[in-house]
């Protein structure tokens, strides 16, 4: 992995993720302050700092930098917001990367946190009948987990996917995310429990289907050579690669909120790889490994089904090959690649911002030697996956 | 007793609402490809900087690619009967497009009257209603099944 790209992470914080029902920038500040203390950093070490936004928190969630600046008390640091839907926390995390990277800044500070409604995720209010978004809802009814059912039924029908695969996954997060301190929901189930919840988009039912949750997540990033005089000798943590790459046309699986694909007639020869397939591979590419030099992963199990799909997305195993390698507990933890060890989606529900972040942190904490009660012996690589809508997605690779 | 009630599209210019509807599309005069809804101004193709668009009708019939339900009321702005009957949504490939357009399924069809490969049809059907309208959207049929949605001629 090339030095040149790399970035240290020396703290990572987490507000817990629940439904507490208060202002987003006080579990965003909850989280910088963990992150901050755990750097061994000040607030006034940071030079810049990258908020993650909210769309559903009025203006100060669209500038969530300076929101989350102010709240820890204004230093005259650079700041910048990112807006990328559920890529929104690598975004910001791309962001930093990058100033520090060019050799603008030390040390920078990456939140991001959330307050949810209630509920399926609605458009932000008002008659939009120009945005996509608003018109999915208002035409088709088509709500978030549609489209995660439509890609599940796809999975049943080419691979032979069944209803008992789909809660095995949920099985297997709960189980992880028993002993997560962050985690909103930390039980375990039973396939029976799981498939006894009641049907919401078939064939996905509700303990299948991620929540909305309130959370926060930071990290403080800095460059290398700031982070060996830092830490005096001590190891720490790199982020080699951070891909934020849109699709390529012609687009031909349907993504949220839109109505219809890309149509792929103007095109000659075969149709490429798929979106979800080249977030994570730019990422493997820019920091110069593969999939099989993976230890551990944590995607983005929007329902339970979506997990083995990005299985085969982030190069696990062959398209196809999924179900076999959940059957075969390959990606529990104590498997051959443990996926989701902090339980995922499933146990956390989704803070939008801080997702992708809380993401890093996991696997920051897995190649510290920290996850208690979840650990990935020995993990010393690992990929992050992530994707929202409008063609925005995100992989990050953190490694040791 | 309350007159008639007028039926007009819940949304302007994305379907024909006539005896056979069909969607409205465009195609580009410069590549070809196809849009659904109708691009105006830009082509989607990154090979091409075509700016003109012919609004075109879709293929009137295609293959189910994926098909779900929603059990449970959407949030507004859907505008959900009362009392809320679920019902099913199709994403439908249509071949001569090389795109997928997905849709409601009409009522009284469910997920097990569904499989993937399914030949559907474009039908129009009320959407949503209040006092003075009906509001019509167009929905997939399954070709086979025979059902009538109750077609306007709006």
């Amino acid at each position: 992995m090339p030095d040149d790209k790399k970035v240290a992470v020396l703290g990572v914080g987490m507000h817990p993720w629940g439904k507490w029902g208060r202002n987003f920038v006080e579990y965003g500040l909850t989280a910088a302050r963990a992150a901050l203390a755990d750097a061994g950093l000040e607030w006034r070490d940071v030079g810049f700092v990258s908020g993650a936004d909210t769309i559903r928190n009025g203006y100060p969630g669209y500038v969530a930098g300076a929101t989350f600046a102010q709240a820890l008390g204004w230093t005259g640091a650079r700041v910048a917001s990112s807006y990328a839907a559920c890529a929104s926390g690598a975004t910001a995390v791309a962001a930093a990367r990058a100033q520090i990277l060019a050799g603008l800044c030390d040390v920078a500070l990456v939140v991001g946190a959330d307050t949810t409604p209630k509920g399926f995720f609605a458009p932000v209010g008002g008659d939009r009948k120009d945005d996509p978004d608003w018109l999915r809802f208002h035409l088709l009814g088509a709500t978030n987990p549609t489209y995660f059912a439509l890609y599940a039924r796809r999975r049943m029908e080419l691979f032979g996917a069944t209803e008992n695969d789909f809660a095995a996954v949920k099985v297997k997060n709960a189980r992880h995310g028993l002993a997560n301190p962050n985690a909103r929901y930390r039980s375990e189930v039973t396939t029976e429990e799981v498939l006894a919840s009641p049907m919401v988009a078939d064939p996905l039912r509700l303990l299948e289907i991620c929540a909305t949750s309130d959370g926060g997540a930071a990290l403080v990033l800095a460059s290398t050579d700031f982070a060996r005089r830092h830490a005096g000798g001590a190891g720490f943590v790199t982020i080699p690669a951070v891909s934020t790459v849109t699709p390529r046309f012609p687009q031909t699986v349907i993504e949220m909120p839109n109505f219809a694909t890309d149509s792929a007639v103007a095109v000659d020869g075969g149709i490429g790889t798929g979106f979800r397939h080249s977030i994570a591979h730019a990422a493997y590419e820019e920091a110069g490994i593969g999939p099989e030099d993976v230890d551990v992963a944590e995607v983005y199990d929007l329902s339970s089904a979506l997990e083995l799909d990005w299985y085969e997305d982030i190069g696990l195993c062959k398209e196809g090959e999924a179900e076999r390698l959940l059957r075969d507990g390959d990606t529990a933890v104590g498997g051959r690649i443990p996926v989701n060890p902090s339980g995922g989606l499933s146990c956390f529900g989704e803070a939008i911002p801080a997702q992708a972040i809380a993401q890093v942190c996991e696997l920051v904490w897995q190649l510290r030697g920290q996850a208690d009660g979840r650990q990935v012996e020995g993990a010393r690589v690992g990929v992050t996956a992530n994707q929202g809508l409008f063609g925005h997605g995100s992989s990050v690779i953190v490694s040791k | 007793m309350a007159p008639t009630k007028s039926a007009i599209p819940a949304v302007d210019g994305w379907f024909t609402t006539d005896g056979s509807p069909t969607l409205l599309g465009s195609r580009c005069r410069s590549c070809g490809t196809y849009a659904f809804p109708r691009e105006t101004y830009f082509c989607r193709n990154p090979e091409c900087d075509g700016q003109e668009f012919d609004e075109v009708p879709l293929s009137q019939r295609g293959k189910i690619w994926s098909y779900t339900d929603a059990r449970y009321q959407p949030p507004l702005p859907y505008r959900a009967a009362d009392p809320y009957e679920p019902f099913c949504i199709a994403a439908v490939e249509l071949a001569a497009e090389k795109m997928v357009v997905m849709g409601q399924v009409v009522p009284g069809v469910g997920v097990d009257e569904l499989s993937i490969g399914t030949e559907v049809e474009l039908v129009t059907d009320v959407l949503y209603e209040d006092d003075d309208h009906e509001y019509i959207v167009w929905k997939w049929r399954p070709v086979s099944s025979g059902k009538h949605p109750g077609e306007t001629d709006a």
